[in-house]
């Protein structure tokens, strides 16, 4: 009952978040609506029992790269392209692509649960408690090679985004 | 109206955040919005893999998004620094603008 009301607010304030932030004119006010966006993502994760991608959300996304987002909007001047026309000419493909995706989805929507037969849960499993703990113990165990790849990865990152913001490349 | 939550609604949300990402993608000129959207799209994936985790029981679903958002967080710092070069060179901020490769 009250999982179903927060379940509500909660994609309530990531829809309108997104269709705000692909919709406005003004970068800063689209930057400020993808935070509610993305806040309301964290929400979600949150009653999905998701503790620590939760608190991963806030941080990272709305502390990181949403203020890595405004830093580059006030370094580039972007009045001249808020006065322009903001959608490009391919705009009716876009909408045809989204049209023909979101017609199949409420055709399968429409046909009830019968079409949204999922395998159930497997009864063995453990419950998911003390969250962060038990990702901890699976992500330096099972997937410590992946882990260690990501690093490079995001020393690659690192090395990139200076290289291409140096004054002469 | 409180019908309890499935994973399907996590499903079809997911779905939902997706389509409005796919249209700032392909819609929009301004290539800090497009970048904003594929930040959506990634979230979008991000709900399917941790409903999918929640459902199945496993938290290898809950890995995987925090790689999803490790790529993201490198994808969003080498988008913008890329997005800096190109105003400092072109002047613009407008995708089909940029269009030196272009026939």
């Amino acid at each position: 009952m009250i999982d179903t009301l927060f379940f509500y607010a909660f994609a309530f304030l990531t829809l309108v978040g997104a269709i705000l932030t692909v919709t406005r004119r003004s970068a800063v006010h689209s930057a400020m609506a993808l935070i509610v966006s993305l806040t309301g993502v964290a929400g979600l994760y949150l009653l999905q029992k998701a503790e620590f991608l939760f608190a991963v959300q806030i941080v990272l996304y709305v502390g990181g790269i949403m203020v890595l987002f405004l830093f580059v909007i006030m370094l580039v001047n972007l009045d001249e392209a808020a006065r322009q026309r903001q959608f490009n000419k391919q705009w009716w493909l876009a909408l045809a692509c989204v049209a023909g995706v979101g017609g199949l989805v409420s055709y399968f929507i429409r046909q009830g649960s019968e079409a949204f037969r999922l395998p159930p849960p497997p009864r063995a499993a453990p419950i998911l408690e003390g969250n962060t703990e038990r990702l901890a113990d699976v992500l330096f165990s099972e997937y410590l090679l992946p882990f260690e790849v990501a690093s490079v990865l995001l020393l690659v990152a690192i090395v990139g985004s200076v290289v291409m913001a140096k004054k002469r490349i | 109206m409180f019908h309890p939550i499935t994973t399907v609604h996590y499903l079809v949300l997911s779905a939902a955040l997706l389509l409005i990402g796919t249209i700032g993608v392909l819609a929009r000129r301004n290539i800090v919005i497009i970048l904003m959207s594929i930040e959506l799209i990634l979230n979008a994936v991000n709900i399917n893999l941790i409903a999918f985790s929640r459902h199945l029981e496993n938290l290898g679903g809950q890995i995987f998004a925090i790689f999803v958002i490790t790529v993201a967080v490198a994808e969003a710092a080498v988008g913008l620094g890329i997005l800096i070069a190109l105003f400092r060179n072109k002047e613009t901020v407008l995708a089909d603008e940029v269009d030196l490769l272009k026939w």
